[in-house]
């Protein structure tokens, strides 16, 4: 079973990534400054927005910045945690490097075995959608943002293996059929609408789609906060075992502290688009610094 | 060739300009289809002029024609494979009274200009005749995707999996796919390109073909282009494999020819009898017997 996830057949890439468990992975995306502001700009923009001035709009020029400075190291195989209140810039961050956003500025690393040391924001959009489609996986927040509620459920699989070059029906299916499995979608299923499947079977299929071309990244957006408890436990478990497997480096935005204790060995806390703390998540959880994570831990302990 | 009753030619009365498009417009169209000719199957953009057939009858194909005719050639007009239905015969006929020192003709081998709608003829172009279609919807990913913006990046970075899996579904849901008129081909490797509505028959003809072909889609402002040498190929899966439309075990009922696009009519019995789509070619063939008879 593991077979699916660790051994993507890849068309265009033939040099199969080594994923050894080490000591210190050295990162495999570098994040440095990521900002992105939506209208003119001022000098006064960074300084007059941010959480000590509890708002994003700058009052100078009315731009809104809705992520500064944020910067991060990733590494093969661990996760990520992104936490924060609803228009803290978390979604901004995740969109931005899976380039459904350009953002103002700032770099994003990305170390791949075949080509080390390339900045996603810099690549000219046909690198940067074989980035997309092969080295990145996404699964959005609701599933209308990730599936086309067009084609089937197999088909929304298929797209991905479809921009690798796949050109074999049967192998499309099997793989494609070999991923859903593991989803737990039942395979008398696979060519019905995901307009039919209950939420938490779309969940599944995108988090099959995005895995199709066995990434390096796996990009979560609030995947679980439309799910009851129960089908959240069982994706997330999907989700750990399959990172354990392929040695994926994950980031996971969350709102919910819970989910980013089970999953997270590391977090960023953001507010009004600037990171106010970041560090192991046991620790941020047990000795928050910053008065907004302390407000944030003591609204779900109580 | 189909006899039309002698006209005055437009050109002598001093309102009309020769091949009935000003100069400057020519140049325009001719500009784009150099473009078209160096980027193969991107669509290019140009102002459509108005003409005296309207949008959608084939004025992407006629400003094509009108901006490269010149002294001495000959143009053949093809409507779906006929050289003598209305449309043709009325573009034919345009030509001549615009340009009085172009001559027309049925004949595929004597054109050195041959504008159709939805066929290629039968026999092979020289590298001496241009070919020039007429093209109702030239955006290949249309049926995917009705936002433009979204089409042309698409087309920019080469992002064609959704092409693909329209193609895949189609095999889910039918066994094979079903698309006939307007196969999808692939360009030089590069781009996506609609063909016009050619039955497939016709597609292994356009790869690596001796003329050059011009695209011209008058309502929707687009001229594309496959320069000659240059690879087609229609997209398909490698167990899916493209195939022509098979006419297997049925002949031409005026020709005989088994090797060419039927198209079928039914007789007083309500049984199809088969004949050539093209015309030019079933006349050659029976003029040829009549020649030397076997």
């Amino acid at each position: 079973m593991s077979a699916v996830l660790t051994a993507p057949e890849r068309a265009n890439h033939t040099l199969e990534p080594v994923r050894g468990p080490g000591p210190t992975p050295s990162p495999v995306l570098e994040v440095r400054d990521l900002t992105k502001r939506y209208g003119p700009g001022c000098d006064q923009c960074l300084e007059l927005t941010g959480p000590e001035h509890n708002r994003t709009t700058c009052p100078a020029c009315g731009t809104v910045v809705a992520c500064a400075d944020v910067s991060f190291d990733l590494r093969p195989g661990r996760t990520l945690g992104i936490v924060g209140e609803s228009g803290s810039g978390k979604t901004t961050v995740l969109r931005s490097l899976y380039g459904d956003i350009e953002p103002t500025s700032g770099s994003a690393v990305l170390h791949t075995p075949d080509a080390p040391g390339r900045d996603l924001f810099t690549l000219d959009p046909q690198d940067r959608r074989r980035v997309r489609n092969f080295e990145m996986g996404m699964v959005y927040q609701t599933p209308r943002q990730g599936l086309n509620f067009g084609i089937s459920a197999g088909g929304n699989v298929a797209e991905r293996l479809l921009a690798a070059n796949w050109r074999q029906v049967t192998r499309i299916r099997n793989r494609a059929s070999d991923l859903l499995d593991r989803m737990e979608i039942a395979l008398d299923r696979m060519d019905d609408m995901p307009g039919t499947f209950s939420g938490g079977m779309q969940q599944r299929v995108q988090v099959a789609k995005a895995l199709a071309n066995g990434p390096l990244i796996l990009l979560l957006d609030e995947m679980t906060s439309g799910l009851d408890v129960s089908v959240q436990a069982g994706v997330l478990d999907l989700i750990q075992e399959i990172q354990h497997e392929a040695n994926i480096a994950l980031i996971v935005v969350s709102h919910d502290l819970g989910v980013i204790r089970l999953l997270c060995e590391r977090a960023l806390v953001m507010k009004n688009g600037r990171v106010v703390e970041r560090g192991i998540t046991d620790q941020i959880l047990e000795d928050p610094h910053h008065p907004y994570t302390q407000l944030l831990v003591s609204s779900v302990n109580s | 060739m189909i006899a039309t009753t002698p006209e005055p030619a437009i050109t002598e009365l001093p309102t009309y300009n020769y091949a009935f498009l000003d100069e400057l417009s020519k140049g325009a169209i001719r500009r784009a289809m150099l473009k078209a000719v160096a980027i193969p199957g991107y669509q290019v953009p140009f102002g459509s002029r108005e003409l005296p057939i309207a949008r959608g009858w084939g004025t992407g194909g006629l400003q094509l024609t009108l901006s490269l005719i010149g002294p001495g050639d000959v143009v053949k007009v093809i409507d779906q494979g006929a050289d003598d239905s209305v449309n043709a015969v009325n573009i034919r006929r345009l030509v001549e009274r615009t340009a009085p020192d172009v001559t027309t003709t049925t004949k595929t081998a004597e054109a050195t200009i041959i504008q159709s709608r939805h066929r290629t003829p039968e026999l092979p172009l020289r590298n001496d005749q241009l070919m020039i279609y007429q093209v109702p919807l030239p955006e290949p990913l249309r049926v995917i995707e009705r936002r433009e913006a979204e089409t042309r990046r698409m087309h920019g970075e080469g992002d064609y999996s959704r092409m693909w899996v329209a193609l895949y579904e189609d095999i889910v849901r039918n066994g094979k796919i079903t698309r006939a008129a307007g196969y999808p081909v692939l360009v030089h490797g590069r781009h996506i390109m609609s063909p016009s509505p050619i039955p497939k028959w016709d597609l292994p003809r356009l790869h690596r073909a001796q003329n050059l072909s011009l695209f011209g889609a008058g309502r929707e402002k687009r001229i594309y282009a496959i320069p000659p040498h240059t690879t087609v190929v229609p997209l398909a899966f490698e167990d899916y494999p493209f195939a022509v439309e098979s006419f297997a075990g049925k002949r031409c009922a005026f020709c005989g020819s088994e090797d060419t696009f039927l198209v079928a009519t039914p007789d007083a019995e309500g049984h199809s009898i088969y004949t050539c789509s093209d015309t030019a070619w079933c006349a050659s063939q029976i003029e040829r017997e009549e020649v030397s008879p076997s």
